[in-house]
């Protein structure tokens, strides 16, 4: 596994050519973990999109995982924010699981042992070997979220992309996506979240804080401070225990 | 129940036809529903309609005609939605009741066609001869192996298009590669249920699918099933009562889609009452 995830030189995100995020200039290590923390139309989940390949750089120079962005997408796991048909698909959960290896594997290859034993590792990982021939039409959001996070663990990515991964969770879910996330980057993948999640943020190596451009980053404990909420969110933050708390409301950054 | 079927040739020719667009809108449908992807299957439905009006003036196969049509809806949506900030559905709509309009016209300024019309849009299920068989054969086995051959990017699809592209394939190209399966089916189906009738069979057993199974490929089946019980009575009800042959297997599955809602909501029910 390369020990470089992520190389950014004055890279610019956005749609349609239109820069929502500039002046990224980043360098994420195998098993590091980065936090996007930004308020909503910041320009995280642009990034992170951009980063999956999803969406062409708007200017700027970015490498995955050694290579191309293109090239590289059998290395790369990526948990979107929405899921539109979970309600709909006649899916098992586990067959939502095993489409993570598709792209493993030959187009005419049958499942491997192997294949197997992961995708039921992933499952076991996020606590839901039990739900497995479970439709996921009949699970809640919360069980869902939970078959979307072992999808992307059983992808045995080097780098996992996650677009508010503990969305909907509840506290045993955290618990285990925790636990997953120790897992992946003892394993030696790196992990990018947006999130609005400031305990989960400060669990990360590191935190991105971004409005438009980066306004800050590098560990928790010295990004996070009330000036640099201010000109994130735009309002007096200040980070109590896992809470931001408002102290100030100001407009004007 | 059978005899209408052993004794007459031309009943066996409709069951075996039907039986062939049972099978291949199964397939075809169950990505329709899946996708959401009924408009575009209802203005595909439609939009064949000049194509093979045109090609009946001028003397041409129909089925070159409908082709053309759907060919022109398929690719005029995509124009549309490239060259402005107009919505997909916003396209289809537009290119749907132009065509069909477009196609009304042609038919109502040629006194040859008025008649045609009904069998255009309603098909000529009895009237099935051995080439229409053969066509239909072909469709069939083409829309399974581009089933079989695109599986799983086709799956990923119906799930998620974002994955389809972080898995490395060509979102796109298998996107346009479903939306060709669906004119195919349109227009070998047209001339035996018509360009209205086969957007029943499209939706309907293939709801019934998506009602039942856990699964795709379970789905398919019970969309197979509807689709060729359909037919079946369905015939045996227009050789009984004279009906239009089929409007009469397109209504059977409508019902059996309805039939099959109200079960599953009853089970729903009773299984929520007992936990």
């Amino acid at each position: 596994m390369t020990n470089t995830a992520v190389v950014a030189r004055r890279l610019a995100v956005g749609y349609g050519g239109r820069a929502v995020l500039s002046g990224i200039d980043a360098y994420l290590k195998a098993g590091g973990s980065t936090a996007l923390v930004g308020s909503n139309g910041s320009g995280k989940s642009t990034l992170l999109k951009t980063l999956a390949g999803l969406l062409p750089p708007v200017s700027g120079a970015l490498e995955i995982m050694g290579g191309a962005v293109t090239e590289m997408s059998h290395k790369v796991a990526y948990l979107s924010q929405f899921h539109p048909n979970g309600f709909v698909l006649p899916l098992c959960a586990v067959d939502v699981v095993r489409m993570a290896r598709y792209d493993q594997r030959g187009r005419w290859a049958r499942r491997s042992q192997t294949d197997d034993a992961i995708v039921a590792e992933s499952m076991d990982m996020m606590k839901i070997s039990n739900l497995g021939d479970i439709p996921l039409r009949d699970l809640s959001g919360g069980q869902q979220q939970r078959v979307y996070l072992a999808q992307v663990l059983a992808r045995r990515a080097g780098l996992l992309l996650l677009d508010e991964p503990t969305a909907g969770l509840d506290a045993p879910g955290r618990a285990a996506y925790t636990e997953a996330m120790v897992f992946e980057r003892e394993r030696g993948a790196a992990i990018v979240t947006a999130t609005h999640d400031v305990a989960e943020a400060s669990t990360c190596d590191r935190v991105l804080l971004v409005a438009g451009r980066i306004v800050a980053d590098g560990p928790p404990a010295i990004v996070m401070t009330p000036e640099n909420l201010l000109e994130t969110f735009g309002i007096g933050l200040t980070k109590v225990g896992d809470h931001l708390v408002v102290t100030e409301h100001h407009h004007d950054h | 129940m059978i005899d209408p079927f052993l004794n007459n040739g031309f009943m066996q020719r409709a069951l075996f036809a039907g039986i062939l667009v049972s099978l291949t809108c199964a397939v075809v449908g169950t990505y329709v529903v899946l996708r959401g992807m009924a408009f575009i299957g209802d203005a595909l439905a439609h939009g064949v309609l000049p194509g093979v009006a045109m090609a009946t003036i001028l003397g041409l196969p129909t089925m070159l005609g409908a082709a053309v049509g759907a060919v022109v809806m398929i690719g005029g949506v995509g124009l549309i939605t490239a060259r402005s900030k107009l919505s997909n559905d916003t396209a289809i709509g537009l290119l749907f009741i132009g065509l069909l309009a477009l196609g009304v016209v042609l038919v109502s300024s040629s006194d040859s066609l008025t008649g045609d019309l009904e069998a255009i849009l309603f098909g000529q299920f009895l009237g099935v001869d051995a080439t229409d068989l053969l066509v239909q054969t072909i469709a069939l086995l083409a829309v399974c192996a581009i089933s079989l051959y695109s599986a799983r990017p086709f799956l990923l699809l119906c799930f998620d298009i974002d994955l389809v592209r972080t898995m490395g394939y060509k979102a796109q190209w298998y996107h346009r590669l479903m939306l060709l399966m669906i004119a195919a089916t349109v227009v070998v189906s047209f001339q035996t249920v018509g360009s209205l009738l086969v957007f029943g069979m499209l939706l309907a057993p293939a709801g019934v699918g998506a009602l039942l199974a856990r699964r795709i490929g379970s789905m398919m089946l019970w969309a197979a099933g509807t689709g060729v019980l359909s037919t079946y009575f369905g015939l045996l009800a227009s050789y009984h009562f004279s009906w239009a042959a089929g409007a009469s297997v397109v209504l059977t599955a409508v019902a059996i889609f309805f039939l099959t809602l109200v079960f599953v909501s009853v089970r729903k029910s009773l299984t929520s009452a007992s936990a």
